[in-house]
């Protein structure tokens, strides 16, 4: 019954993470995304993948919560989700906006501030992504948790990037920041427990 | 013969739609690329929840802002303008117009509404002669031209639009400027109630409302400065700031100011809008230049938005004073471009 609950679930994320990728792409090829298809895709990969970094921070809090064990299942998956997200949100800027002058695309990520913390936020979900499979995690041992611990770093930047990115509107970041330190507070215990053991 | 007696339920003529006004709905909202498949998207894609399904049936009673060709003369030589236009159906629906929302397919969207018709234009300040232009003299009072510009916006991308309308000298000039008069403040229209940026933080992204913007004399004199009230021959429509508003092209987007209600003439340089909420950023002058970047971004170069989608290759270089340096370099002459930015 489990794994049939478990099963269903990952196909709704599967679905609800390529659909709207594969609307997006054919509208912006198409001419039919917006005056400006370039931006589109680049707000939109990247709003995605902060969105889906949050559900990935709310899947422990939300199954312990409603003691749903089962949810814990669909962690991993979202997390790949947030990283291809991300992963196309670079992708997204070296394509289509800088329009391949690597020189541009690098001078970008080092002078620009609000690109370098992106950029640090996209390394750890890559390192994340790298790491997600059972082999490595087996491997890795105790390792392993601290270098996932590091998410929360990633959220956080990622949060800084697009509260740093926008020109004047400051309210839906504003809203994103607040949702943020909501899901690092509910961990707050832990953070605790952290500081604690170093000193 | 045949004898019809339409059913109690049946439409009569009177309560149907004029296919005109049916039509012309179509097209705006073609031109916008909302038929078809986009329409679901455009709402869907938005961060926002701005769209929903009782949009569906809300649309048909959308009022559609009506444009009206005008009737002007050809700029010299601009059938050998050597660039392609942006498409008309992209110049109005990608709009930076916070009074009408943030984003940039907000204003097509929020200010079909909008009305133009009573206007009244104040040039006043050190004047000798104050003028008031109504909203028939903005097209009866100066003769009309075209003039093919460049549009770079200080966010990377750019256009290219077949404005309509007139030097901005001409119209100092008929206020008669005094001695006193060095620089030019301008200032949108302030109407919360019809501009919902103006009284939604939310939609009018927390910055200050009305717009103001300025310019030194000299740049206001030059031929090129443009009040411009119409594009693609036909009257401005709100989004892109009807009924008036002016075109500097060698400067970023955001000092072309629109809807405009008043002209000062001063005699100290006047506060500017973006400049306010972020002097870092954005300075008084905002002369198009390659060789000095946003802190942001760089602006060496730029994407032209033209027809294509996203496998379009755009990425022009950005030219000094957005290729106007001809005409205007000597504007600013033994002035640090860094320092003035």
């Amino acid at each position: 019954m489990l794994t049939t609950k478990v099963f269903w679930l990952k196909v709704l994320i599967h679905l609800g993470a390529l659909l709207p990728l594969v609307n997006l792409y054919y509208l912006a090829l198409s001419d039919q995304l917006t005056a400006d298809p370039v931006e589109a895709v680049i707000h939109f990969t990247g709003i995605g993948a902060l969105n889906l970094l949050l559900i990935t921070l709310l899947v422990s809090p939300l199954s312990k919560f409603s003691r749903q064990a089962f949810l814990m299942k669909t962690r991993r998956l979202l997390g790949l989700y947030a990283f291809a997200y991300a992963l196309l949100h670079l992708l997204n800027f070296l394509f289509f906006e800088v329009q391949f002058d690597l020189a541009l695309f690098v001078g970008e990520i080092v002078k620009r501030p609000y690109m370098t913390v992106g950029m640090a936020a996209f390394v750890i979900l890559l390192l994340l992504a790298l790491t997600s499979f059972d082999k490595v995690k087996r491997r890795m041992g105790k390792s392993w948790q601290k270098l996932h611990n590091y998410t929360y770093l990633a959220v956080v930047l990622a949060g800084i990037h697009f509260y740093w990115s926008v020109k004047s509107e400051i309210i839906e970041p504003g809203i994103y920041l607040v949702l943020m330190l909501a899901l690092l507070f509910l961990r707050r215990d832990k953070f605790r427990r952290w500081f604690k053991g170093k000193r | 013969m045949l004898i019809k007696i339409p059913k109690k339920s049946e439409l009569s003529e009177n309560q149907v739609t004029q296919e005109s006004v049916y039509l012309q709905r179509r097209q705006l909202l073609k031109g916008m690329g909302f038929i078809g498949a986009g329409t679901l998207l455009s709402s869907a894609l938005s961060s926002k929840a701005h769209g929903s399904v009782f949009d569906l049936f809300k649309e048909e009673e959308k009022p559609v802002f009506t444009r009206k060709a005008l009737s002007y003369s050809g700029q010299a030589g601009a059938e050998n303008f050597p660039e392609k236009l942006t498409p008309e159906g992209k110049v109005i629906s990608h709009n930076n117009f916070y009074e009408f929302g943030a984003q940039k397919h907000q204003p097509a969207e929020l200010a079909q509404g909008f009305k133009v018709n009573p206007w009244q234009l104040k040039i006043s300040g050190e004047v000798d002669k104050p003028v008031t232009l109504d909203y028939d003299r903005l097209f009866s009072t100066f003769a009309l031209e075209e003039r093919i510009y460049r549009l770079r916006c200080v966010e990377a991308w750019s256009m290219v639009i077949p404005w309509v309308g007139f030097p901005l000298a001409k119209l100092l000039k008929m206020a008669q400027p005094n001695s006193r008069a060095k620089y030019v403040a301008f200032e949108t229209l302030h109407d919360p109630e019809q501009m919902p940026g103006q009284s939604s933080r939310r939609l009018g992204g927390g910055i200050a409302y009305p717009y103001v913007e300025g310019l030194r004399i000299d740049e206001a004199m030059n031929p090129l400065t443009l009040m411009s009230v119409g594009l693609y021959g036909k009257t401005l429509p709100p989004q892109n700031g009807a009924p008036i508003r002016l075109v500097v092209p060698w400067k970023y987007g955001f000092k072309s100011i629109k809807s405009i209600v008043g002209i000062k003439l001063l005699e100290k340089e006047p506060p500017t809008t973006w400049n306010l909420l972020a002097p870092h950023e954005y300075g008084f002058y905002a002369n198009v230049n390659p060789g000095v970047a946003h802190p942001r971004w760089s602006q060496a170069s730029e994407r032209r938005i033209t027809t294509g989608g996203l496998l379009a290759r755009n990425r022009i270089e950005t030219l000094m004073f957005n290729g106007y340096g001809e005409e205007v370099a000597d504007l600013y002459k033994g002035m640090d471009l860094r320092k003035f930015y």
